[in-house]
């Protein structure tokens, strides 16, 4: 399985194995990673599961979609890296991906 | 006698609210032992789908629930399923199974929900009157929806419009009946109520507006027809009743942690007892932007509030206040709400709802936003989020002006 690793925002690493075909939020949660909310459930309607991507991996993520990137625009503290991993899916490709979180997800 | 182990959190309540709060103990390093008590036999499960991709069987189990099985295990975190607490003994610090079991506890959260109002109207007992409130009601909800029926849904309120949606997808027929003017009345604007009742309207919902219910018709037993106020009968296969809900108060009530509309909790989710928080739809709870109460049902909240308590038992500062906010997708389209409109003085339109995108602030006499109500516009979502936090005045020319980004306004 691909592996992913969430950096916190207090520097502490966690790597997980990431079943292919699912999100990298759902990893997140099912692991008990702290940092990433996900109050929606990964409907990409509420931005808190914002992650900054590590800019080796940026462009093997793909583009964010219409609804994430108006969503992302007004996320604060976002950057030219953010996503929200609810609309990352682990893939072969993935293999390696590092995110790391913002200091809040509100 | 078997030596006990030693009291860690006991959880009544393994929803949304009562998973989350397991796992935020957890992240925030809690060491001792976890109990999670449900009455329903499944691992938490995330209910916003059950009106939606769950009845439209586009959702499995697996995605269903809010974390895998193993989850729990992994994190030490004992589940007891299928089990009804049936009295907190607050002085020996233990809750009560069903069944004669007892629990001691250091720290219990209550995170029971709610149930759903009852119309208290002849009929409500028949086979084929449903409610919508969990994984077991939305499969018998689906084996009654499908082309050639039609399901008659009392209360055109979120989960009644919802299925409404859903039951036009699976081709079914659908009958909203609202004792209100509008859709909607207790949770949304004029313009909001408006704009989708004409939406599912032209989806072939017949929409039924100032009227009410009398009674719920029988035959053999389960429910073949709606008698209304006006004495109009609506037939139909199956009965819906989406009227509202009721908080779950009754083993706090018992133990003296009751209040009117829910029980009392201050922003670290704690009850009058220093052992005991509560936590989700079963609360009545500080809104520090609006120096009011209220009880909000909401994934956002239930998840808020399982922070404020995990932070609490761990000895951590309470989490930063948020915002609340609530979503629904019916057919194609996606609300987004943030703010709650309490008092609101004006309304400003920004967008165009003919166009399918709009958005509506509410504003309070003071000018500041209060809420937003957002259609397929996140950005206006998300903007409005904003505003509501920072509590500022905005002048609504410029909510208005879409030549105008928010994003300068937020800012």
């Amino acid at each position: 399985m691909p592996r992913v690793t969430y950096v916190e925002y207090t520097g502490t690493e966690h790597s997980i194995d990431l079943e292919v075909g699912k999100s990298v939020m759902q990893g997140a949660v099912d692991n008990g990673i702290p940092g990433i909310d996900a109050d929606c459930g990964g409907e990409c309607a509420c931005a808190t599961c914002h992650v900054y991507v590590d800019e080796a991996f940026l462009a093997r993520c793909g583009e964010p979609g219409e609804q994430e990137a108006s969503m992302l625009g007004f996320a604060a503290t976002a950057q030219p890296n953010s996503r929200l991993s609810c609309q990352i899916t682990m893939s072969p490709e993935l293999d390696g991906l590092v995110v790391r979180m913002p200091e809040a997800q509100h | 006698m078997v030596e006990e182990a030693a009291p860690g959190v006991v959880i009544v309540g393994a929803g949304h609210a009562g998973g989350s709060a397991a796992a935020f103990l957890r992240q925030y390093g809690w060491k001792g032992p976890i109990t999670l008590i449900g009455e329903e036999p499944l691992l938490p499960y995330q209910r916003p789908p059950l009106s939606k991709a769950w009845l439209k069987r586009e959702a499995t189990a697996d995605n269903l629930a809010l974390r895998p099985a193993r989850f729990y295990d992994q994190q030490r975190i004992e589940t007891r399923l299928g089990t009804r607490v049936i009295a907190i003994d607050r002085p020996a610090r233990r809750v009560l199974l069903e069944g004669g079991e007892s629990l001691p506890y250091a720290h219990l959260i209550l995170a029971t929900g709610a149930r759903p109002r009852r119309l208290g109207l002849p009929g409500e007992a028949l086979d084929r009157v449903l409610s919508l409130r969990s994984a077991a009601d939305a499969d018998a909800l689906a084996a009654v929806l499908g082309p050639g029926r039609r399901i008659a849904i009392i209360g055109g309120g979120y989960i009644g419009l919802e299925v409404a949606a859903s039951a036009r997808a699976l081709g079914a027929e659908a009958v909203v009946i609202e004792r209100e003017r509008r859709v909607l009345a207790r949770v949304a604007g004029e313009a909001l109520s408006a704009f989708l009742g004409n939406r599912h309207r032209a989806e072939g919902v017949e929409v039924l507006t100032s009227t009410t219910t009398e009674a719920i018709e029988g035959e053999g037993g389960a429910a073949c027809a709606v008698r209304l106020g006006d004495g109009r009968r609506i037939p139909c296969d199956a009965v819906l009743v989406g009227i509202g809900a009721m908080p779950e108060v009754s083993l706090a009530a018992a133990a003296g942690l009751d209040g009117p509309g829910g029980i009392e909790v201050d922003l670290a989710a704690r009850t009058a007892d220093p052992l005991i928080h509560a936590i989700g739809d079963c609360t009545r709870r500080p809104l520090p932007l609006y120096a009011r109460e209220a009880r909000l049902e909401s994934v956002p909240n239930a998840i808020e509030q399982a922070k404020q308590a995990a932070a609490d038992i761990c000895g951590r500062p309470p989490p930063v206040p948020e915002v609340p906010w609530f979503w629904s997708d019916q057919y194609n389209l996606r609300l987004q709400i943030a703010g709650l409109a309490f008092d609101p003085a004006e309304a400003v339109l920004r967008g165009d709802p003919a166009e399918g995108s709009f958005a509506v602030f509410h504003l309070g006499a003071d000018g500041r936003v209060l809420a937003v109500e957002a259609v397929n516009a996140p950005a206006d979502f998300m903007a409005g989020r904003l505003l509501v936090a920072r509590q500022m005045p905005v002048p609504p020319a410029q909510l208005r002006d879409t030549g105008l980004a928010l994003k300068e306004l937020a800012a």
